[in-house]
This record gives structure tokens, C-alpha cells and sequence, in this order.
């Protein structure tokens, strides 16, 4: 009698073991219920979190107003903003989930990728400078921090933060927007911006942005703050009212 | 069941308008009557509001974005490129002076009713089966949505396909007139389900092989097919067994159909589309009819080529080792190393017809672009395969195309870095 003891509890023993090695192969084979890895195809070129990657026009995502995200994401979606490879990814994704996405990235906050310094003639780095910060009057081009933040960090719910972008990717962005390859809901703001800079006006904003530090700035909210000039992503009626 | 309240009156109404046309069944078609004793009257735009989701016309008619059926869509065929007409109720721009009438014939003989032939990019050879009742529900559902003034604009075809009076031969070749009659000695589900397929689905455009001419023949019906200027291949439907529909079970097909994932495979591309649009809003009736239907068609002779046949050269061999180190590292924490996937949002590769299918136009394509399912009513944010276009070069993508359509049994036949390359530069629609 006593001797059956011993062999029972190994019985037992050996079956608790079986059953959680199975429950580990079905975990294995379990697909995360989670916006992680329903995102793993916008990760792979825009890096893990959102964080951005070494090439120059996969942006990092992460941190970004999650309506400015959104209304990306949208734009894409119809077309409005044009690039083929996003155009096809996001063409049959409903606006509720295409929010969800917006809304993961933007709660994201990974530590920036530290990039290349790369050397700029001062005086165009100045006249960089001298735009970001006072606009071209004469243009009627308000200064970039006026809406983007006077730390450039973006401003909820619709304007992006400009720090840790590559120039050639800034430059890119405004040539699309006078270009009418990248459009933002009506009136669109940047799209008067972008046609109203000169091609040298461009070169100096994005090397100006692209050597400045990526520091911790968020995106600023100051609901009812009103902006120079009319932008459809920054709806002003509707701020004021929240 | 998943029937949702809302979808029931829909279905009991598609179930008694197909009673109304399947005279012959009079047994079944008293049990649907009985069933569909009670329900809500439904009305006749909301009826055709269902049928124009059924026949996908938002797709070609609605710029993304822009109101609803105001049209303009470019539609690039090998012949030029055709913009979808401004189809509202608008009277100047739109369709706003037409009758019933003149719907029907549009729909039924592929004429305007000035009397002009259309271009059969619209898909008056399956709309043709379409019945006068439900021809007469989608009108009455598109004179109700808003009316857009907006000119359509000119098509813009290459001669002589700028010759409306070609058509008259593509229509001898390819149209025959007539509404979808019944089989007697099928089901009622079976006959509900090839009315739909045949019909407003106008599955044939895609998965019927596409001649010279832009004619699909009958004697190819379902078999599949490269559709033109998408750089897809729609795989053949019929019951064959490398490239069919045959071994599938009958909920793997409905879950593709309506949710756009399933235990067999997944939709992308044009496919998506027709999910996103289409399918997904139809009723579990209507989508497991379409199933029963393709489930049943006949076996055809399958791809001309036999993939089993290529040759193990010394290339093949290395593409096949650098495309299983590439499969490892790449892909195998999703589709797992066996290539079984995780079900059923990450798609079996193992014994995936539509990566084994002679032309690897589609498996070379997901690779490069990846790709997100239609978000659906069942599937309302689906799992997204990252593009690898920019990671791995078109060596590196033939290799591990080739591992995968060669591996755990599959007998696709190799491919090399120049297909790769071709498509890389393709369109992505």
C-alpha cells in the first residue's frame, strides 16, 4: 500500500507537467490581442514602438498628436497624401481602427534615435533659424513655432512636432505639399506655406529642424489657442467648444 | 448563427426574393415563406441598398473620399484608361433623367440608354442575370442617395479601342444576354448562391481567365486568372484540388468571403477591396450560398504547368538554403517554422494554393508590399504583414519566395530575382 504512494504522485506530477508544456505550445501559437502586434506591419519600416529608423523617410510615429496621426493615416487611405506603398497598405482599414492605430503610436514615448550630425553652412542654419522662429512677413508666413510649438513639439490635436526629422525628409514634405503630392484637409495651411517658400527658404527650414536636439517636448494643448491662419487639421471652432 | 437584428429582416427579404424567383422549389420556398412571415416591412431602397453592396459598385463609382456613386474613378486597362460615370440622380451629370426602364436595359443588354454599347469594364455580361425586381430595388436605392453635379470625364482610350463599334464583335465573342435561370435539380442555396456569383458579384472579371481581346470564355469559368494592370492573380475557384476551392471547408470559405481571414487563407489586393466593400454586408445566407455554390464547381485541369517538374538545379538548391535562412529569420515567428501560420490571422503558408499556384505574382507581392486584410464587421482591425520591399533585395526575396513555394510540400516552381524586380517596380493598387 504505502509503496503505490510514491508512484501515484508521480503520476500526477508528470500530467500537471504535460498539460503545461501543452498550454505553452498553444500560447506559442497565440496571436497577442494587442494593438503591438496588430501594428507590426507599420513597425517594420518605422522601427519598434514607432521610434523611427535610420532611413531618412520611414519618420518616427511615436509621441505625435494622435489626431495628426490620424488624419495622416486617412489621407493616405484615400489618397490625398500620395505614396504608393502606404496608399496600399491602409486602402481597406475602417477610420475607427485607423484611429486606434493613431491613438497607440501617439501614447508611445521610446527614447529618440540618436542620428548623424551632419555639417550645414551657418549662414543657411541662420536664415533656418530666422524662419522657424519669426516667419516671412513679407510672405505672410507665420513663424513655424507659432503653431508647432515654441519647443517644436506639436500642438493637440492636429499639428506634429518637427524635431528628429531628417532634412531631406522635411524637404521632401514641403515639395510634396507645393506639389499638391501631399494634401491636408481644406484650408490647407501648409499647402499656402509650403508654395509661398523659395526653394532656398526650404533647404535652410529643414536643415535648420534637422540639427536641432530631440529634447522631451510633447505636444502642447491650449485649447482655443487661435492660429494665424485657417488650418482644416486644426479645427478652430470645435477646439474652442471642447 | 451570428445574425445581428439588424441584418435579420435582410435576409429573410433576400430569402423571399429568391423564393420569388425559384418557382420550382415550392416545398423550400414554403418553409422560407413561413420563416419570413414576420419580419419588418423592409423597404425597397433599403433592399437595393443591399443588392448595389452585393454588385460592389461603390468600388468602381466613388472616388475614395468623394461622395458617394459621384464617379470619376480612373480605371487603367490595358486598352487605355476608362472613368467610372458620375451615377447619382443628378439630371445633367448623373442619372437623373433615367427610368426603370432604362436601368434595366442598362444592366440587362449593356446599352446606355442613348443607345450607345458600354465598355464591358462594366460588368453588364454578369449584371445581364440580374432580375427586373432587383434590377428595379438598386435603381430606386441610387435615385435616393444625394445628387452630385460633376461631369464625368472623357474616357481616355488608345485606337481603335476608341471605337465604341469594336464592341459589337467583343459582344458576339463574350455577352450573352439573359437573367439568371434556375437549375431545377439543385438547391435553392445552391441556386441563391450562383445567381449572386454569376450575377452582382461579377466574380468571372477576375477568376475567369482574361484573353487578348479583355473577354473571359466560358469554358475557362473560375479557373483564375492574372487580372490585367493590378498584377494580381485571381486564383481559380473551381473544386480542384492544388488551385481550388475543393478541399476547403465550407465555413473557411464564408469566414474568407465575409471576414477576409479564415484557417486557409487570407484576401489582400483587389480581393480586400471586394470584402471591404462588398461582401462583408452581406447576410450569413447569402455569403454561405456563394460558398455552397464555389464549393461545388467542377474540378478543372488545373495549371498548365506542373510545378513538380522543375528541374533541382544547383541555383534553385542555394536559393532555396538562402531563402530558408532568410524564412527563419524573417518570417517564422508568425507563420511558423512548419509555415502553418497562427490561426487565423496569420495565414498558413504550408499547403496555401495561392502561394503555390504557378505564377508567384502573389506570394512575390506580399513579400515586397505586405499587406493588411479589409477591415470588417467580423475582423474589425486585422493583423498587418510588414512589406520587406525595402529590407531585402530582389535576391533575397526570390529565395525566400521560392523556400516557401517549394517547402512542407508545397510545389510551386521556383522564381528568380527578374520576376521579383518586375514587380517591385509594378504598380501597387
Amino acid at each position: 500500500m504505502l509503496m503505490k504512494i510514491p508512484n501515484i504522485t508521480i503520476t500526477v506530477a508528470l500530467s500537471v507537467h504535460a498539460g503545461a508544456a501543452l498550454a505553452q505550445a498553444s500560447a506559442a501559437d497565440r496571436i497577442p490581442d494587442t494593438m503591438e502586434a496588430r501594428v507590426q506591419a507599420c513597425t517594420g519600416c518605422h522601427g519598434a514602438q514607432g521610434r523611427g529608423v535610420e532611413n531618412v523617410y520611414f519618420p518616427r510615429l511615436a509621441g505625435k498628436p494622435a489626431g495628426y496621426l490620424y488624419n495622416q493615416l486617412v489621407a493616405f487611405r484615400d489618397g490625398r497624401r500620395k505614396y504608393v506603398p502606404m496608399n496600399y497598405l491602409l486602402a481597406y482599414l475602417p477610420d475607427p481602427y485607423l484611429m486606434r492605430m493613431a491613438e497607440h503610436f501617439a501614447s508611445l514615448n521610446p527614447p529618440p534615435l540618436v542620428q548623424p550630425v551632419v555639417s550645414r553652412p551657418a549662414q543657411q542654419l541662420a536664415e533656418g533659424q530666422r524662419i522657424v522662429t519669426q516667419g516671412l512677413p513679407g510672405k505672410k508666413v507665420p513663424a513655424c513655432v507659432t503653431c508647432h510649438g515654441a519647443e517644436l513639439g506639436g500642438r493637440e490635436p492636429g499639428i506634429p512636432g518637427l524635431l528628429g526629422l531628417r532634412a531631406d525628409y522635411v524637404s521632401a514634405q514641403l515639395g510634396a505639399w507645393r506639389f499638391g503630392v501631399r494634401t491636408a484637409l481644406a484650408p490647407d495651411c501648409m499647402q499656402f506655406i509650403a508654395s509661398s517658400l523659395s526653394e532656398t527658404e526650404v533647404a535652410a527650414v529643414s536643415s535648420y529642424l534637422s540639427s536641432l536636439p530631440v529634447t522631451a517636448s510633447r505636444p502642447l494643448r491650449q485649447p482655443g489657442m487661435r492660429l494665424p491662419i485657417a488650418c482644416g487639421s486644426q479645427p478652430q471652432k470645435q477646439e474652442a467648444s471642447r | 448563427m451570428n445574425i445581428s437584428r439588424k441584418a435579420l429582416p435582410t435576409v429573410l427579404l433576400a430569402m423571399l426574393a429568391g423564393a420569388a424567383w425559384m418557382a420550382p422549389s415550392l416545398a423550400q420556398d414554403k418553409a422560407q415563406a413561413k420563416a419570413a412571415a414576420q419580419p419588418r416591412q423592409q423597404s425597397v431602397v433599403e433592399r437595393g441598398k443591399y443588392l448595389a453592396q452585393a454588385g460592389d459598385c461603390i468600388a468602381c463609382h466613388t472616388v475614395p473620399g468623394s461622395k458617394i456613386f459621384s464617379g470619376n474613378r480612373p480605371m487603367p486597362t490595358p486598352f487605355g484608361t476608362l472613368y467610372a460615370p458620375n451615377i447619382t440622380p443628378d439630371r445633367e451629370t448623373g442619372i437623373g433623367k433615367w427610368s426603370a426602364d432604362d436601368f434595366y436595359n442598362m444592366m440587362h443588354t449593356g446599352r446606355s440608354p442613348k443607345g450607345y454599347l458600354l465598355y464591358p469594364a462594366m460588368p453588364f455580361a454578369s449584371y445581364t442575370k440580374v432580375t427586373r425586381a432587383d434590377s428595379d430595388a438598386i435603381f430606386a436605392y441610387l435615385r435616393s442617395v444625394p445628387a452630385v453635379r460633376l461631369q464625368t470625364r472623357e474616357h481616355e482610350l488608345r485606337f481603335p479601342y476608341n471605337n465604341r463599334a469594336l464592341l459589337l464583335g467583343w459582344r458576339t465573342l463574350y455577352f450573352k444576354e439573359g437573367e439568371y435561370q434556375p437549375e431545377p435539380s439543385k438547391s435553392v442555396e445552391w441556386n441563391r448562391g450562383a445567381y449572386l456569383v454569376q450575377g452582382l458579384g461579377h466574380c468571372a472579371m477576375c477568376h475567369t481567365p482574361i484573353n487578348a481581346l479583355g473577354g473571359s470564355s466560358q469554358e475557362r469559368a473560375f479557373q483564375g486568372g492574372l487580372i490585367p494592370m493590378q498584377n494580381w492573380y485571381a486564383p481559380s475557384l473551381t473544386s480542384n484540388r492544388e488551385a481550388g476551392l475543393g478541399d476547403w471547408a465550407l465555413q473557411d470559405i464564408v469566414d474568407l468571403l465575409q471576414k477576409g481571414v479564415s484557417n486557409r487563407g487570407t484576401v489582400y489586393g483587389p480581393m480586400a477591396e471586394v470584402t471591404f466593400n462588398s461582401l462583408q454586408f452581406m447576410s450569413d445566407e447569402d455569403v454561405r450560398a456563394m460558398a455552397v455554390y464555389l464549393k461545388a464547381l467542377p474540378a478543372d485541369q488545373g495549371p498548365a504547368s506542373d510545378p513538380a517538374e522543375a528541374p533541382a538545379r544547383a541555383d534553385v538548391n542555394q536559393a532555396y538554403s538562402e531563402g530558408r535562412r532568410i524564412y527563419a529569420a524573417r518570417c517564422a515567428s508568425c507563420h511558423g517554422a512548419e509555415g502553418r501560420g497562427k490561426l487565423p490571422h496569420y495565414p498558413p503558408l504550408a499547403r496555401n494554393q495561392s502561394i503555390g499556384m504557378s505564377s508567384a505574382v502573389n506570394p512575390i507581392r506580399m513579400v515586397l508590399n505586405g499587406g493588411y486584410p479589409p477591415g470588417t464587421r467580423r475582423n474589425p482591425m486585422p493583423y498587418g504583414m510588414p512589406p520587406f520591399a525595402q529590407d531585402l533585395n530582389d535576391n533575397e526575396v526570390a529565395a525566400v519566395v521560392t523556400f516557401i513555394r517549394t517547402a512542407w510540400g508545397n510545389r510551386g516552381a521556383p522564381v528568380n530575382a527578374r520576376e521579383v524586380n518586375q514587380l517591385r517596380s509594378a504598380t501597387v493598387e
